[in-house]
Order: structure tokens, then C-alpha cells, then sequence
């Protein structure tokens, strides 16, 4: 294809915070594709019966599966959060700067606090139920 | 110089009517999502995950295999249309690109399959 004069990407651009939600919400899309493997696998490991489900527990239960879950359940909260932030604006709510910084700076909070709950449930009841 | 008129050379690529379904059905699978990603969310972390017998009781009972195997389906069929736009934006060259794109299609149609398989598989094995 001939050399064609291409637009300054976005490195033209001055940085800011809304930025970088915006490739967290395509970051952790990606990491929850990932999670959904992760899903059918534990899924099927209970469909093929007891033993296979006890082989696959321990990595569900292992300090690396508690983070692994942790993680999902972080990336989920945050790309459902900025997801319903992305809807608004399809109908065309919140476009102003301060509107969408403000929806932003919602969106993190949320986040850092379901991402404590999540992370509180999944290691805190390690020592009770399991 | 072709003989071809410009009718005949637009055609086929790319409609005005098609051009928008892939926006439209990742808004509408992301609305489809949201209640049930919520609902598993919270389920799973409630589920006494160690414990074989309530984690199939639980995929069995009433409406759970409906909504699990909903959830699947649509989670895959949001992922694959999201991991479109990714392949596209930062996989380069036709080859590589055409085969990255058909790798993720086979592979969420893959996961779909399996998760509903599985669901199915748990609710039926419970009932019988």
C-alpha cells in the first residue's frame, strides 16, 4: 500500500486520567475473555464429577487462583462500571469534560471498592468455609 | 480503467445498513450482560466453593442453568465482537490478522459450546 499522510496519533496528545480508563476498560475486556476460560473450565471440571472437580480445586483455592479470581472480580466491576459510563454517552449523557471526569473519578471509586469486597470474601473466607 | 460502474464497485462493500450491526449487537450483548455478570458475581463469591454438592446443587437449581448458560453464550458473544476490534486495531497484515480474527472466532464459539455443555450437563446429571 503507497505511503499515505496519517493522522498524529494519540502520543500528539496531552495525557489525562480519563486516558487511561479508557484503556483499562479494552485491557481488562481482553482479561475477562481470559476469565471466561476460566469459567467453562471450572464449569466442566463440575459437569465431569467429583474427582475432576477435586483435581482442579486446588488451583482455585492456591494463593495464585485466590489473586487470579481476585483480579477477574476487580475487572469485572471496573469494565461493568465504565461499560454503563460508555452506554450513557452512546445516548449522549456526560460528554462534557467535567461531566466525563467526574463519571471517571465514580468509576475508580466503585471499583477500589467492590475490588476490596471481592478481595475480603475470596481470601478472608479461606480460613472459615474452606 | 474499468468498465464497471460506480454502483457495481460500491456494492459489497460494506452496506449502509450492516456497517452499524456490529456496534449495535455489542451494546445490546453488554446490556444483555450486565444483570447477569452481577448475578454470577455475587453468586460465586456466596457459593461454598469447595463443596462439590453445592456447587452442582446450586448450577441445577431452578433457573440457575437458564441464566448460567445465558451468561456464557453472551459473554462470549460480547468477548468475540470486543477481541474483533482489538485484533483489528493492533494485528497488522492480512494473513496474520485473518488468522488471529478466525482463531478468536472458533475459540469463543468453542467456549460457548462447552460452557452450555457443561451447564446442561450438571442440571440434567442433578435432575435424573
Amino acid at each position: 500500500m503507497a505511503e499515505r499522510p496519517l493522522s498524529p496519533h494519540i502520543t500528539v496528545y496531552r495525557w489525562a486520567y480519563t486516558m487511561t480508563l479508557s484503556i483499562l476498560h479494552r485491557i481488562t475486556g481482553v482479561a475477562l475473555a481470559l476469565a471466561l476460560l476460566g469459567l467453562v473450565a471450572w464449569l466442566l471440571s463440575a459437569s465431569l464429577g467429583a474427582d475432576a472437580y477435586a483435581a482442579l480445586l486446588p488451583l482455585l483455592t492456591s494463593l495464585p487462583g485466590k489473586l487470579l479470581a481476585a483480579l477477574a472480580a476487580a475487572a469485572l466491576i471496573y469494565h461493568f462500571c465504565n461499560g454503563l459510563r460508555h452506554l450513557a454517552w452512546d445516548l449522549g449523557w456526560g460528554f462534557e469534560r467535567a461531566d466525563a471526569r467526574r463519571s471517571a473519578a465514580l468509576v475508580v471509586a466503585v471499583t477500589l471498592i467492590g475490588a476490596a469486597i471481592c478481595i475480603y470474601v475470596i481470601f478472608g473466607r479461606s480460613a472459615g468455609a474452606a | 480503467m474499468s468498465l464497471r460502474t460506480p454502483l457495481a464497485r460500491a456494492l459489497n462493500h460494506g452496506s449502509a445498513r450492516d456497517g452499524v450491526g456490529h456496534w449495535v449487537v455489542q451494546r445490546v450483548t453488554a446490556i444483555a450482560l450486565a444483570p447477569l455478570a452481577i448475578w454470577l458475581l455475587v453468586a460465586l463469591l456466596s457459593l461454598p466453593l469447595a463443596d462439590y454438592a453445592s456447587v452442582t446443587g446450586w448450577v441445577g437449581a431452578g433457573l440457575h442453568p437458564v441464566l448460567l448458560a445465558l451468561t456464557v453464550l453472551i459473554a462470549a458473544w460480547h468477548a468475540w465482537l470486543g477481541l474483533q476490534v482489538v485484533i483489528e486495531d493492533y494485528v497488522h497484515g492480512f494473513l496474520s490478522r485473518t488468522l488471529a480474527l478466525l482463531c478468536s472466532l472458533l475459540l469463543h464459539v468453542l467456549v460457548a459450546a462447552a460452557g452450555v455443555y457443561a451447564v446442561l450437563r450438571i442440571a440434567l446429571a442433578g435432575g435424573a
